[in-house]
């Protein structure tokens, strides 16, 4: 009788099955160790604040090229989910449900703005999640949350630090102002600001003589200028949105207030669009900013940053300079990718808690959180638009037109005092 | 803080006002206000009328009012095609109540995120040499920014006002929104009248937009902080008024002026709204409306 062969076949099946079942397990962990970390974002890519959300969503992006290039984070690569929140608040529970349960992203950052980031903080504390924010005004002073992380350098008392400079650099007039007009819309931001600048009024002193505010659907501000002229103040702080910015500043000009310190809070003279249509209009008002291409702001990489941004923005269509959000919203993401890289995890709780205790060196500079969330020191500058000629943009691509006047260690010329002698 | 050369400025600072609404509603009195289409997207067609007018100025020069005049035939061409489609699709039907509003948001719609796709979501302005300008009158500044739009707002009340009432046409379009059959019966087409009044109606749309775009920056989303007020100077003026816009608008326009100067802007829509509500009570044909 001849011996049974099959066995040979078996064992050769069984090799080939082994090899196969081995591989098939190498292939599933390297495809788990190349399944991309999902970072996960609703942002105002239309509606009322897609001006900024869509440069803030492309510096974002920047970023996530940036760092696929070197090899991803914890050696996989870095995809961003992002929906459109139409900048409508009720959207966000909706957008960042489905983000987490659907698209099972490891971590959220904030759209952009006060208003949107409002309603996600709930969602966000519920889950226990660690967030970057993305330009909230004082959006943590209730909840104290933690693992909340916001990327504007408002400082520990957002309300307040927004306009300490501003009021920094009244107070060491000479001669000095005496007398205030507070103006802002009836919104979310305007009313935080006016608010730390009603404080700020007490600490140094001066008298209001106009306090009122408006609604953003306003189309007509030349009423609005006069009553201020006629409460003939030194001082007019304005706490403004973009189209409310521009229609004061020309209604200013046309009924010719011209106070000895005038600007603020304007939102919106940050934009190019609005420095080259407004042009020589800018001149003597100080106003708050993040960013300004002067010498003391040249922090490292935030040269390439713009020279990539601004090849993408035309494409885009997006500010062609972008040097008022797009840094921030970048450095936002760089922080929480140092993050994952130092912990080398996708825990929240260590990520948070690594942000918490940690000095960040960013394309915005140093940035270190306090315990509300907020920079740990202020950097609101105040800077002044100077020698505005033309109305181009290459004008503001250099220094000397936009001059950081404030916080002192970054300040790089001098105030031109009163605001009507900057306008000659 | 009352004084009268603050009263003087503030009543003259409405009237401006008023005359660029005026412009704006312009349109909405002829559509809903005569035949009674809610064309809930007139404030889109503003809109896209300053972003033409941006569009030439930015790239040639032109100035944005010029401009806005030049676009007008090309506007009503694009009126009378949306007239066609809405009339095709709906009014034909008798379905024209809660759809045809629905199609009006769905162009509304497509106009905003159009505009978003082709120039993004900045901030669009305007140079002329008028804009931040003003002159002095006896101790009243003129925002010269403010008169030519209330100029050119004037100028288009009184064109369509002598339009419909001095030409076979315009005397046809007010008769069609009275008695389509009678109409009918004296020779006139209905239809083809109703598309003529939409085109002239999206035209002072556009040309309104042109003037907007003078006055403040502008983004796609600018059509909705006027929806609310366009509709409501139509509503006081009387639907179908032409007259009775240009009243209706410079109201709302003093009151809001004389507000933001001696009680506080926060009171400016309040006090309109509340004005358009008195009316109302009193009058629910609106000012002029019969």
């Amino acid at each position: 009788m001849r011996p049974w062969r099959g066995w040979r076949t078996l064992c050769a099946v069984a090799v080939v099955l082994g090899i196969a079942f081995a591989l098939s397990s190498v292939g599933s962990a390297m495809a788990e160790s190349v399944k991309p970390i999902k970072i996960g974002l609703g942002m105002a890519l239309t509606g009322g604040l897609s001006a900024n959300g869509k440069p803030a969503l492309l510096a974002m992006q920047i970023w996530r090229d940036a760092v696929n290039k070197k090899g991803g984070l914890l050696d996989r690569p870095v995809e961003l989910i992002y929906y459109d929140d139409q900048t409508n608040p009720a959207t966000v529970p909706g957008i960042y449900t489905k983000l987490l349960d659907v698209d099972k992203v490891n971590f959220v950052v904030s759209g952009y703005g006060t208003n949107l980031i409002a309603p996600l903080l709930p969602i966000v504390m519920e889950r226990k999640l660690t967030l970057m924010g993305i330009l909230g005004l004082a959006n943590n002073e209730k909840y104290k949350y933690p693992n909340y992380f916001q990327i504007q350098p408002s400082g520990p008392d957002p309300e307040a630090n927004w306009a300490t400079g501003f009021f920094e650099i009244a107070g060491k007039l000479n001669p000095r102002p005496q007398t205030i007009a507070l103006v802002g819309a009836d919104a979310e931001y305007p009313r935080h600001a006016i608010a730390g600048a009603r404080e700020l009024v007490k600490t140094f002193g001066f008298k209001t003589v106009y306090d009122k505010s408006y609604p953003p659907s306003t189309v007509d501000y030349t009423p609005i200028a006069r009553a201020i002229k006629a409460a003939n103040p030194d001082i007019v702080f304005v706490a403004s949105y973009p189209p409310d910015s521009v229609g004061m500043i020309r209604a200013a000009h046309e009924v010719g207030l011209q106070p000895k310190l005038f600007g603020g809070g304007m939102v919106g003279l940050q934009y190019t669009s609005v420095m080259t249509s407004m042009g020589p209009m800018l001149n003597g008002i100080v106003n708050y900013d993040f960013w300004a291409p002067e010498r003391t702001m040249m922090f490292p990489g935030i040269e390439e940053f713009f020279k990539e941004y601004q090849a993408r923005a035309e494409k885009a269509g997006v500010d062609p300079l972008g040097y008022y959000l797009p840094p921030y919203a970048y450095a936002a993401v760089q922080i929480l990718g140092r993050a994952i890289e130092a912990t080398k995890s996708l825990d929240q709780q260590k990520v948070g808690d690594y942000i918490r205790a940690t000095e960040f060196s960013t394309i915005v500079g140093k940035v270190k959180f306090g315990p509300n969330g907020e920079w740990a020191k202020s950097r609101v500058l105040m800077v002044q638009y100077q020698n505005i000629e033309r109305r181009d943009v290459e004008q503001f691509k250099g220094p000397g037109r936009k001059v950081v006047l404030y916080p002192e260690e970054f300040k790089s010329g001098n105030l031109i005092y009163p605001y009507s002698a900057a306008q000659r | 803080m009352f004084s009268w050369d603050l009263l003087a400025n503030a009543v003259v600072a409405g009237v401006l006002l008023g005359g660029f609404y005026a412009a704006v509603s312009l349109g909405v009195s002829l559509t809903f206000g005569l035949l009674d289409v809610v064309n809930i997207a007139h404030p889109a067609f503003v809109i896209l009328g300053s972003y033409a007018a941006y569009a030439m100025n930015s790239s040639f020069g032109l100035d944005p009012i010029l401009t806005g005049v030049l676009l007008t035939p090309l506007f009503y061409v694009l009126g009378a095609a949306v007239y066609q489609m809405y009339y095709g699709s709906f009014e034909r039907r008798g379905e024209e109540s809660l759809r045809g509003l629905v199609f009006f948001f769905g162009v509304l719609f497509i106009i905003e995120v159009s505009l978003s796709l082709t120039y993004g979501v900045d901030y669009r302005l305007v140079e002329a040499p008028y804009i931040g300008k003003s002159i002095n009158l006896g101790g009243v500044g003129i925002a010269v920014r403010l008169l030519v739009p209330f100029a050119v707002g004037l100028a288009m009340t009184l064109a369509l006002h002598l339009f419909l009432s001095r030409t076979f046409y315009g005397r046809a379009i007010k008769a069609v929104a009275q008695d389509r059959l009678a109409l009918r019966l004296m020779g006139a087409n209905p239809v083809q009248i109703k598309t003529i009044a939409f085109g002239i109606g999206i035209a002072a749309a556009s040309l309104s937009g042109a003037l907007l775009v003078t006055i403040a920056p502008v983004v796609p989303s600018t059509d909705r902080d006027y929806i609310g007020r366009v509709f409501a100077i139509t509503v006081l003026g009387g639907l179908g008024s032409i007259g009775g816009t240009l009243v209706a608008a410079i109201i709302l326009g003093v009151a809001e002026s004389l507000m933001a100067t001696f009680f506080g802007p926060s009171w400016s829509l309040a006090v309109s709204f509340g004005i358009l509500l008195l009316v109302l009570a009193v009058r629910p044909t609106g000012l002029f409306g019969r």
